[in-house]
């Protein structure tokens, strides 16, 4: 009986029939994709995205060149250099980022004793070179100033969960 | 007084009947590309909806431009020959697939009276013509001295050819039937055919398995999803097309979708009508044929979309076993059934 009812179901293409009809009802079906560059998904307040660079309100940059995210870094990312400033201040001289390298796991975030080093929203930063992806600390601290209402936001959304 | 009759008015025999051809060839060659270019967008945006995706949807409105920025992005390319490869022969098979796949529209009716070239054995010319069709493959597939492409001709070559044999029964219950190799007659043949007022040989019971095999080999003949072993990229990167760039890339896209568009053409003609409306029935007439004709191609472009959306690819040796062990035998047997059913009723005993 059997045998007849698979001979049945394989000259009827039986199988294919469904498989078509359940095609045919997903060609119905509303998407499942954005319209990406008009629409949005929503991100995460703790989304790790571009570095940046962050400053105090009254223009001062907060790192103080401690140096925790370089040595935390495991993809060895980050480089820094610092000396004393003229006001006996410690500042970096030079702190480059090399996005290639980065593997985006945020430790230099967690490391940060002053919250200076931030990965913000911003996921849209391809470039057409490879070099446009060596950051340098003018670059970084410009990302900062360009997205710290949206970075300080992300953190103050995300304080009562640390 | 007709097309060619007004040409040849004002030209003379030789010269206005040469300028009228070229003229209706112009006529079919040029909407045939427009065709061909709307019809690869239109199968983008079916194989998308059906996997829940958008599909082209930024060049122009809802993406309709898409094929056009994609010959232009291809037109504006660099021709790339590989230096291990056949110069000529290299880029004379892209000329032979697209030149193939333009020349079988000849015979093909559009409607009453609108055909080329109306000659008595069409259906032989469209065999010989589509099988010419497989040199381009075979040639691109040689030429470029690259391993990949030169398996992809290899499997083109067997798998058009078995499919083929499948493709020739089928064709014969049908001449059989309508007893004509002309397709404007085949179409006619269909008139009231069953119950005296469904137009077409697809609707007869004892037609319509043949209907079946013919669309399932006319995706194996112009190798379509699921039968697209040629350019199976998992296995063959891009079959015979890998060492192709630039415009002799884009001959061959254009020659494969203008096949399929004519075994879309095809399968309406032969079981379901060609021109005539589905029913017999008078108002039904008032449309004019050619408006019925390409309802049916677009019809079949959506099932082949559909399948393609739908049914993952063959391995080769169930390519190989279904067109010899299952259609050869199936479409065998149908021809016998057909020709007996046909001595018995329409010959006599």
């Amino acid at each position: 009986m059997s045998a007849i009812a698979h001979f049945i179901k394989t000259f009827t293409l039986w199988e294919f029939v469904k498989a078509h009809w359940l095609t045919l009802k997903y060609f119905f079906k509303p998407k499942a994709t954005i319209n990406y560059p008009y629409e949005r998904n929503p991100l995460s307040p703790r989304f790790r995205g571009e570095h940046a660079l962050r400053r105090y309100p009254n223009g001062e940059e907060r790192c103080i060149a401690c140096k925790l995210c370089e040595a935390v870094c495991p993809a060895q990312a980050i480089t820094i250099e610092a000396e004393p400033r003229d006001d006996g201040s410690r500042r970096t001289t030079r702190y480059d980022i090399d996005m290639t390298k980065c593997i985006y796991c945020g430790f230099c975030q967690e490391a940060c004793p002053v919250d200076a080093v931030v990965e913000g929203p911003n996921f849209e930063y391809a470039t057409e070179t490879r070099e446009e992806l060596l950051y340098d600390k003018a670059k970084l601290l410009a990302n900062g100033d360009r997205w710290e209402r949206a970075i300080a936001a992300n953190i103050a959304a995300d304080a009562p969960y640390r | 007084m007709t097309f060619t009759q007004w040409f040849q008015s004002w030209g003379g025999e030789a010269f206005g009947w040469f300028l009228a051809t070229t003229v209706l060839i112009l006529m079919i060659a040029l909407p045939l590309m427009l065709a061909v270019a709307m019809i690869i967008y239109a199968d983008r945006k079916i194989w998308a909806a059906m996997a829940l995706r958008r599909g082209p949807n930024v060049v122009g409105p809802f993406g309709l431009l898409q094929s056009f920025a994609d010959g232009l992005k291809v037109m504006l390319q660099e021709t790339i020959i590989p230096s291990a490869a056949n110069r000529g022969l290299f880029l004379l098979a892209p000329i032979i697939t697209f030149t193939v796949a333009l020349i079988v529209w000849a015979v093909i009716p559009f409607g009453p009276g609108m055909v080329l070239a109306d000659i008595n054995v069409g259906l032989l010319y469209l065999l010989a013509a589509s099988s010419l069709g497989v040199y381009g493959v075979i040639i691109s597939g040689w030429a470029s001295n690259s391993k990949y492409p030169f398996y992809s001709a290899l499997r083109a070559a067997a798998q058009m050819v078995s499919y083929e044999v499948s493709i020739g029964f089928v064709l014969i219950s049908v001449v059989l039937w309508a007893d004509s190799f002309n397709l404007s007659t085949i179409v006619l043949a269909q008139k009231a055919h069953v119950f005296g007022f469904l137009n077409g040989f697809g609707f007869n019971p004892l037609l319509f398995p043949m209907a079946v095999v013919f669309l399932i080999s006319a995706l194996a003949e112009t190798a379509r999803a699921p039968f697209d072993l040629t350019e199976a990229e998992s296995e063959l990167v891009a079959g015979y097309q890998t060492e192709y760039s630039s415009m002799s890339f884009a001959l061959f896209w254009l020659g494969e979708y203008a096949n399929v568009i004519l075994m879309c053409a095809l399968n309406a003609i032969l079981f379901w009508g060609g021109w005539l409306p589905p029913i017999d029935w008078a108002p039904l007439y008032a449309v004019p044929g050619i408006i019925w004709f390409f309802a049916k191609i677009l019809i079949f472009f959506f099932i082949f979309s559909w399948i393609k959306a739908t049914v993952p690819r063959f391995r080769y040796d169930q390519l190989m076993r279904l067109g010899w062990k299952i259609f050869l035998p199936l479409s065998l047997i149908w021809v016998f059934l057909v020709s007996g059913y046909l001595m018995l009723t329409r010959y006599g005993a």
